[in-house]
């Protein structure tokens, strides 16, 4: 779908953006991750051609980026914004003019996106007599009106109570479903987990991680495991398939974390385990996308530093 | 093109839907129309003040059918006796009483008496009526008939015409074309302020409302930029039209009410006053009138006109440009004044010496220069029109003006582009240098 080749981006005193390469398939929910100041922000904008590259090719469906595919995109940017005096569904429907959509198209798509969001009673109020939140979700509609196959959200949730966030995040799933495909940036790791297929790991400049979450995730798997058997007077120690890294006790039940010693494999370690104790659970430890991030990041600040 | 459109639209009409557009609509006329009222009224006051009742006690019996009232002077001729008549004044203000002695021909003693100080201007009108009858007495007594008068009076009509470089001559009316020329002035410097803080304060709104992102995501930063512009200059030409209409209007319900008051004068006054009274003053003044209508003829109103349009709208494209880049720059309005106060300063220049050097010597070096350099153009070239300006030196200003404009727009044009993306940075001077070098 999109697809961006050796992008930088060079700012008066800094490199924004330092040779990154990303392919976001078509159909999937992409996140873009990465600390505050790690340079998102300068790669959504130019995919929404804000700005232009300084190197580097951007492919839009194998086609170079250019002016026309503006109206297939759609962008909610982290700092929202709208006229503050003018009336919702007029301003609705000029966002959606400057998307190229015509005037009754425009009254019509805003007509059902307001009665599914339940905010058709908004339509002439002035955007300030509007709470942050519904703004937020008028801004939501701005983004998606015109029915855009790339939709760009930054931080999408920010000023949602829970309510409203799960309604909207429904709605991104939804519009995932009809076949939009979706680059969610963030640095909320919680949700990540919910939501993408995909993610990108940017820092300082850099890109530092990219693949399938799953991938990823199972990557950076490493061959721990917790392990739950009912207390007993034998005491587990390591052996030749597994090494014992912590016990802990709790009323009846044991619980042992363990690192498997390759070629091994976790049933190796509970066939030498079954014989002792009655075992209650087998878990292994897969690293949450929030590990791996804080890993990833401090790992390249001590790598920088040295 | 389509989304440029779009954009003049919103801005035209969310500006001209506004409670102050329409409010500004009328009263500006309302100011200006005030003004002239007020004028009218002040001048009908001090008419009032300098106006004397003359009640005249002639003990000569001839004296009194030889004076006519005129604007400042009504003579009352039913006076009944000297004494009764003095204990008579202090009844009614401004009256007085003329005494004519019955040795008046020998002697030329008259005796004047009022209440309050007599009014100097009365007093030298009725000394100069009564200088004339005397010498109208004389020249009788020496059987010059008046129309041998008549022949020997003479009076020299003095005609100042100007001289134009193509020979022809033309009335020269150095006064209106100063009044014309100041009132450009004023309207140009007021107009291109008002307009172009609108065009600052839009851009400022939308970066610090941050929709400036959205829109940009979906059009060019520069055609947000022009779009703004132009729609607020529209907005501006929309303004102009309709003073002029509402100052037509508003001029036609003043006059009405005008000649009706005066009409309402002369009943209040009623038969105490001499009809002749008013309808000398009216014929006087509407003599008057005649006479500035004549000289305003003469004023070439579709090249002022026209010019004006041209001028106004070069400069405001220049200085909105100007003004465009300094709002895309700051975060606030308060922190705008420090750019604004140094791209305004050629502006304010122009319109300090309007008053002086440029309305003294129009055609003078000074005057020449500032109206071709774009910045000064707009005024200096305006104050010029009305003593009349070669074309050629119009047609080159208006051309050094589009380059100006050309100019402006496009260096406002790369540092708004930067500008309107950057948040809590304070702009410096080097700054702006330097978002203007960026590639785009």
């Amino acid at each position: 779908m999109l697809s961006l080749q050796n992008i930088v981006k060079d700012y008066a005193n800094y490199r924004a953006l330092d040779h990154v390469s990303i392919d976001v398939p078509k159909g999937k929910i992409f996140g873009l991750l990465g600390p505050n100041g790690a340079g998102k922000t300068s790669l959504i904008r130019i995919i929404n051609q804000i700005t232009a590259p300084d190197e580097g090719v951007v492919y839009f469906d194998n086609e170079i980026l250019s002016p026309k595919h503006i109206e297939q995109i759609g962008y909610l940017p982290e700092e929202r914004g709208l006229y503050k005096k003018m009336k919702v569904g007029e301003q609705m429907i000029y966002l959606a003019q400057l998307k190229g959509l015509n005037r009754i198209d425009a009254k019509k798509k805003l007509n059902y996106w307001f009665d599914k969001l339940n905010i058709a009673d908004w339509w002439n109020k002035t955007i300030e007599d509007l709470s942050k939140g519904m703004q937020q979700k008028v801004q939501f509609v701005a983004t998606v009106i015109h029915e855009p196959r790339l939709i760009i959200l930054d931080e999408p949730f920010s000023g949602f109570d829970p309510v409203n966030a799960q309604i909207i995040q429904d709605e991104i799933l939804e519009l995932n479903h009809k076949g939009a495909t979706i680059i969610y940036s963030t640095h909320r790791m919680e949700t990540v987990e919910e939501l993408c297929d995909n993610i990108a790991l940017i820092n300082k400049s850099r890109k530092i991680l990219d693949g399938a979450l799953y991938e990823i995730k199972s990557q950076y798997k490493n061959q721990t495991y917790t392990i739950e058997f009912l207390k007993s007077n034998v005491s587990i120690q390591s052996n030749e398939s597994f090494e014992l890294i912590e016990t802990t006790e709790n009323h009846d039940i044991t619980r042992i974390k363990i690192k498997l010693k390759i070629p091994h494999t976790i049933n190796d370690v509970l066939l030498s385990l079954i014989p002792h104790v009655q075992i209650h659970q087998v878990q292994e430890i897969i690293p949450t996308i929030h590990d791996i991030f804080i890993e990833k990041v401090t790992q390249t600040s001590i790598y920088e530093q040295n | 093109m389509n989304k440029i459109k779009l954009i003049i639209q919103r801005e035209y009409i969310t500006r001209v839907r506004k409670k102050s557009f329409l409010l500004t609509t009328f009263i500006v006329p309302l100011f200006f129309i005030g003004m002239y009222i007020g004028v009218i009224f002040l001048t009908k006051k001090s008419f009032e003040d300098s106006h004397a009742f003359v009640y005249i006690v002639d003990d000569t019996q001839e004296v009194i059918h030889k004076l006519n009232s005129s604007k400042n002077v009504t003579y009352l001729k039913e006076a009944q006796d000297l004494q009764q008549q003095i204990a008579k004044l202090g009844e009614k203000k401004h009256t007085s009483i003329l005494y004519i002695p019955r040795d008046f021909y020998e002697s030329m003693k008259v005796e004047y008496l009022s209440q309050d100080k007599p009014n100097i201007n009365v007093q030298s009108e009725i000394k100069d009526t009564l200088n004339k009858i005397i010498t109208d007495k004389k020249y009788e007594q020496l059987g010059i008939s008046p129309d041998i008068r008549n022949s020997i009076k003479s009076k020299v009509i003095m005609n100042a015409k100007e001289i134009r470089a193509d020979g022809k001559a033309e009335d020269s009316n150095t006064e209106v074309a100063m009044v014309i020329a100041m009132v450009l002035s004023i309207l140009v410097y007021i107009t291109l302020f008002l307009y172009g803080a609108q065009v600052m304060r839009g851009i400022i709104e939308e970066k610090s409302n941050r929709i400036v992102e959205v829109i940009i995501s979906s059009v060019k930063p520069f055609q947000l930029m022009m779009g703004k512009i132009v729609g607020i200059g529209l907005v501006g030409l929309t303004q102009f039209a309709l003073w002029i209409v509402v100052s037509l209007s508003l001029a036609g319900v003043a006059s009405t009410f005008l000649i009706s008051k005066q009409e309402l004068t002369q009943e209040v006054f009623g038969n105490k006053m001499p009809v002749d009274t008013l309808t000398v003053s009216s014929v006087e003044a509407s003599g008057d009138m005649a006479e500035i209508m004549a000289m305003f003829q003469n004023v070439n109103f579709t090249e002022i006109i026209v010019c004006f349009f041209i001028f106004f709208l070069g400069g405001y494209l220049i200085y909105s440009a100007l003004f465009a880049a300094v709002g895309s720059a700051v975060d606030s309005e308060t922190e705008a004044s420090q750019f604004t106060m140094p791209i305004t300063m050629p502006l304010l220049l122009t319109y300090a010496l309007s008053f002086g050097v440029l309305i003294n010597d129009p055609n003078g070096a000074i005057a020449m220069w500032l109206s071709f350099i774009p910045f000064t153009s707009p005024i200096a070239m305006l104050v010029r029109i009305p003593f009349g300006v070669p074309l050629w030196q119009i047609i080159l200003s208006a051309s050094l003006l589009v380059v100006g404009f050309i100019f402006t727009t496009w260096v406002a044009a790369r540092i708004y582009r930067v500008g309107i993306l950057m948040h809590g940075k304070k702009a410096s001077y080097k700054e702006l240098i330097k978002w203007f070098k960026y590639k785009s």
